[in-house]
């Protein structure tokens, strides 16, 4: 230790000794923790928005219809304005409701992409760092193999197979991602399992299944829910590139990359058509990336920061 | 209300430092980490720093060469004088030419202080094209490579042939110093400082090191400035002792007069605390307690929270260093009640 | 120790590849749905499907039909497109070039300017420009490269007029006589310089949009790294012994902040090469991407497959590249 930072640590460590901890305690810190970086603080307002705009988009949005591919010609492709903050595509319908709606779309294929990737990873990583042996190296094998290859180039003729489509899209997305969580947990489960209150349950007669609830998943929640913020901006990012190509969700939806995909061929004179829905992703992304970067850096701070 | 030195820089004095006064900027506030630090080596002396960790005797020595860390140490006042002049106002290029070539600064940990992708060849190379470069000849005109080599015989180093090629990972402890030791000196250093130089080293291999030490002061004729948290080294290779604590010096004095005479009550305690062979059973003491929070340093004495003689003038004043006898110095007001 | 682990990683490649086969062939032959009338296309009659069916040998057991599947791929055959009854292998080898000249260029750039823009934004910590940069990074990774494209095409092409809209040359101009197959490589070997220029002008949007995730994360990696690598020990005694700051940042900094860098690069390629499927719809290029993406549309099966199959062995083998100079570059992995 430096003598500069053993200096500072004995002007803190009064402090320090003197507070009792406590989760509610834990998570208070945490939130205080991230409110210090202007960033994370954008990424978590941010993420908040599009959070209340998913719930409660169709509710609010000024035109509800617009979802439902109205078609209203008379109201085809006019630029934004008072009533028509995004303008409105080719079949009249208000953009600016759409996007809103969209994203309760986008939102729900991250978060069903992330969930199912977790709930097929999580245990698999878990059983292969705490098994070790055999049982490892298969599972590691297979895991590698899939993380070698690059996310759209597998997801792409998985959909082909199974035919485009939101769902299928999804399904493709999420076979893609859960080797990643397989790979972050294995790693913590290997370091757990050498832990002496791991050997020590084990001594004691505890089965495997409860020292994997027990002991290792919890140590493994802060790295995952860092990796679930991330992925929520990365799995909403392929799942609207799936979208734009024609393999994902498609028109009339309101999804962002379908819309894309049909302003495409209204560019240029109807730029606003394509601006907006793109507009939407790239701010979703990264407010994902802002909070996960932000989460990060508040459960696992480098110690040569500041 | 500070300690201030009686220390006047002389012109035999090579470096002088004057009242220095160092505060680091955290996050939590303004960490107080040298009060008025006023220290002069002559030349060929040799003289050791003593203190705990958190002293700031470490701040102390890279301060000389200014290698704090700009983001958050500021000099708060005072100066340190090399050869008259005033490092502190030095621009970078000056103190680029001054380190390496007239000061060498060797550290603790030479694993973390050897770049790890290069060789130990390459790293003697770097300094001794350093030093070429600052003479002005900056062509190859001699050989650099047999040069090195020779050095890391000269320093100890059986088969220093195969350690040139040698990436530090590959080598010991004890040579890894060794060749941070002759990457100081190749420019033949007026001064050389030695940050816990055999800290992190092996008992056997810290005897070597200092042996090897003391033998290039008197070859090459170099000051030293030994910075050590073990009285024991301090006591072997220093012919003057600089006893600190907190940030301020409490006593000062020839390494005979501090260690037979020792004044302050924490250089008797860290006299009391290390344990001695032959002596009849002895309960090695501690002494109690914590070094006091920079953030806020206390008003009077730094020591007094930890201190028996402590009353309340230790406490509101701070004490200055005063002349207890030829060569001897304390900053403490209790200095009379020493004598036991 | 060198030769040991060059032979373990050749032989993990050599799985890799081999489960690359297994999966594509999985994917083709497990999945939901009749193989044959996946093959035979969305138009096809059950006569059709039938024959079909024999044709590929779609009747038979799968492990045989596995043990033919890579003995065709061995052996150059990478089946027929159902919309447009070509060999795949022709298709791809058209393709393939156009796809190397965009990722090549978009990788040189994207490493390139990364690094020094992490390297610039890292010794001038805390500044506008350490700022600027770091706001420039973070947003470039959250950027749709689609999306990204659509605007740059509005603004350049259509609004600016400086650069061409899309495709991969002028419908007038003639290519050059292939030596490369890499258009502006070969332009250049033919001395067809206003070609050659003309093809860089279409290159340059694609290229860009392609690098952009990339370069955001080189940079923002290269700056966490040149910061940490700026405050360790060997950085401190370099200073104390008065090397200059070439000497402290260049040989000693980035050099061991390089080493983490490398060791995501080949993930990096990876998120190109799979970029190239929206970058090359965006801009009309005619790459492998577009191959996919056309061919995927139409429910064509066949080209599909062979892009996997390619993009996956380029990348397995990236990796394998990456890990060897990995080995090479730091003295710490060699006695391992």
């Amino acid at each position: 230790m430096s003598e500069a930072s053993a200096i500072e640590a004995t002007a803190t460590s009064a402090d320090a000794s003197e507070n009792p901890r406590g989760v509610w305690r834990e998570a208070r810190r945490a939130l205080w923790l991230l409110s210090r970086s202007f960033s994370s603080v954008v990424g978590l307002v941010i993420v908040a928005i599009f959070l209340v705009l998913a719930i409660l988009g169709p509710y609010i949005v000024p035109y509800p219809g617009a979802s439902t591919g109205n078609v209203d010609m008379s109201s085809m492709l006019l630029p934004p304005s008072m009533e028509h903050w995004f303008g409105t595509d080719d079949m009249g319908n208000d953009i600016f409701s759409r996007v809103v709606i969209g994203t309760r779309i986008s939102l729900q294929i991250g978060l069903t992409i992330t969930l199912g990737a977790a709930v097929i990873g999580v245990p698999l990583g878990i059983f292969s760092g705490y098994l070790g042996g055999n049982v490892r190296r298969v599972i590691m094998a297979f895991t590698d193999l899939f993380l070698a290859l690059p996310s759209l180039v597998l997801a792409i003729p998985i959909v082909t197979v199974l035919g485009p489509g939101v769902t299928n899209a999804t399904i493709a997305l999420a076979i893609v991602w859960w080797p990643g969580y397989v790979r972050l947990v294995d790693s913590k489960a290997l370091s757990l399992s050498k832990e002496p209150f791991v050997e020590a349950a084990r001594a004691m007669g505890a089965s495997t299944l409860r020292i994997v609830f027990r002991y290792m998943l919890p140590n493994c929640t802060s790295p995952l829910i860092v990796k679930a913020s991330l992925d929520m901006g990365a799995a909403i990012l392929a799942a609207a590139g799936l979208g734009f190509i024609g393999l994902g969700a498609k028109a009339p939806s309101p999804e962002w990359g379908a819309m894309l995909s049909v302003a495409r061929g209204y560019l240029p004179t109807w730029w606003w058509f394509a601006v907006f829905p793109g507009l939407a992703i790239y701010v979703s992304v990264l407010g994902f990336n802002l909070l996960g970067d932000g989460l990060r850096d508040i459960f696992d701070p480098r110690t040569t920061s500041q | 209300m500070t300690a201030s030195g009686h220390i006047e820089p002389s012109s035999k004095s090579l470096l002088s430092i004057d009242r220095l006064s160092v505060n680091f900027h955290t996050f939590e506030g303004k960490v107080s980490v040298l009060d008025e630090i006023s220290l002069a080596i002559a030349s060929g002396e040799s003289v050791g720093i003593v203190g705990e960790t958190g002293c700031g005797k470490s701040v102390l020595a890279k301060s000389v060469l200014g290698l704090l860390p700009s983001r958050t140490a500021r000099y708060a006042g005072g100066g340190i004088l090399w050869k008259g002049e005033n490092l502190l106002r030095a621009p970078q290029r000056r103190l680029r030419r001054i380190r390496g070539a007239e000061i060498g600064m060797v550290f603790q940990d030479p694993m973390t202080f050897l770049d790890p992708l290069y060789t130990a060849g390459s790293y003697l190379l770097e300094a001794i094209v350093h030093r070429d470069e600052v003479n002005g000849r900056t062509s190859a005109s001699h050989d650099r490579r047999g040069e090195a080599i020779a050095l890391l015989g000269r320093l100890g180093l059986a088969d220093p042939e195969r350690i040139f090629d040698s990436y530090p990972g590959q080598l010991s402890g004890g040579m890894r110093q060794r060749i941070l030791i002759a990457a100081a000196i190749v420019g033949r250093p007026r001064l050389l400082i030695a940050d816990e130089p055999t800290t992190a080293l092996d008992v056997t291999v810290q005897a070597q090191i200092l042996h090897m030490i003391s033998d290039l002061l008197t070859g090459d004729e170099m000051s030293l400035m030994l910075i050590s948290h073990d009285l024991g080294v301090i006591a072997s290779m220093c012919q003057r002792i600089v006893v600190m604590y907190a940030g301020t010096i409490v006593e000062s004095g020839s390494k005979a007069a501090v260690l037979a005479n020792p004044v302050h009550p924490y250089t008797r305690g860290l006299i009391n605390a290390v344990p001695r062979l032959g002596y009849p059973q002895r309960t090695i003491k501690g002494i109690p307690g914590q070094i006091p929070n920079l953030l806020k340093p206390p008003q009077g004495c730094r020591f007094a929270a930890r201190c028996a003689l402590a009353d309340s003038r230790c406490r509101t004043e701070a004490p200055t260093l005063e002349r207890r006898g030829v060569s001897h110095e304390v900053a403490c007001f209790h200095a009379e009640h020493a004598d036991a | 120790m060198l030769v040991f682990y060059l032979l373990r990683r050749i032989g993990v490649l050599c799985t890799m590849l081999f489960g690359l086969l297994c999966i594509t062939f999985v994917i083709a032959n497990v999945a939901p749905g009749d193989p044959a009338a996946l093959a035979a296309g969305p138009n096809a009659n059950p006569s059709m499907i039938e024959t079909i069916r024999q044709e590929y040998g779609l009747d038979k057991p799968l492990p045989e039909q596995f043990v033919t599947y890579v003995s065709d791929i061995l052996r150059g055959n990478l089946g027929r497109s159902i919309s447009t009854s070509e060999p795949v292998a022709q298709q791809v080898a058209t393709a393939l070039p156009n796809s190397v000249e965009l990722v090549l260029f978009a990788m040189a750039f994207a490493v390139v300017v990364g690094i020094s823009l992490g390297v610039l934004s890292a010794v001038c910590r805390d500044t506008v420009i350490d700022h600027a940069v770091r706001l420039f990074s973070v947003s470039g990774i959250a950027l749709p490269m689609f999306w990204f494209g659509l605007l740059l095409q509005l603004v350049f092409a259509v609004g600016l007029g400086w650069l061409p809209v899309s495709g991969r040359l002028g419908l007038v101009t003639t290519p050059p006589e292939p030596i490369t197959h890499l258009l502006i490589v070969d332009a250049l070997l033919r001395g067809q310089w206003s070609t050659a220029w003309e093809a860089f002008t279409y290159l340059l949007m694609p290229a860009f949009v392609l690098s952009f995730p990339t370069l955001a994360s080189i940079c923002r990696l290269t700056r966490a790294e040149m910061i940490e690598t700026l405050s360790s020990d060997y950085v401190l005694g370099a200073r104390a012994q008065g090397l200059g700051n070439y000497s402290i940042r260049i040989r000693h900094a980035l050099r061991n902040a390089m080493l983490p860098v490398l060791a995501v690069i080949g993930l990096y390629y990876g998120w190109t090469l799979g970029g190239t499927a929206l970058v090359e719809t965006v801009f009309d290029w005619p790459g492998l991407g577009l191959l996919a993406v056309n061919s995927a549309l139409m429910s064509d099966f066949k080209p599909v497959m062979a892009v996997t199959l390619i993009i996956g062995f380029n990348v397995m083998l990236a990796n394998f590249i990456v890990d060897i100079a990995y080995a090479v570059l730091d003295p710490r992995l060699r006695r391992a």
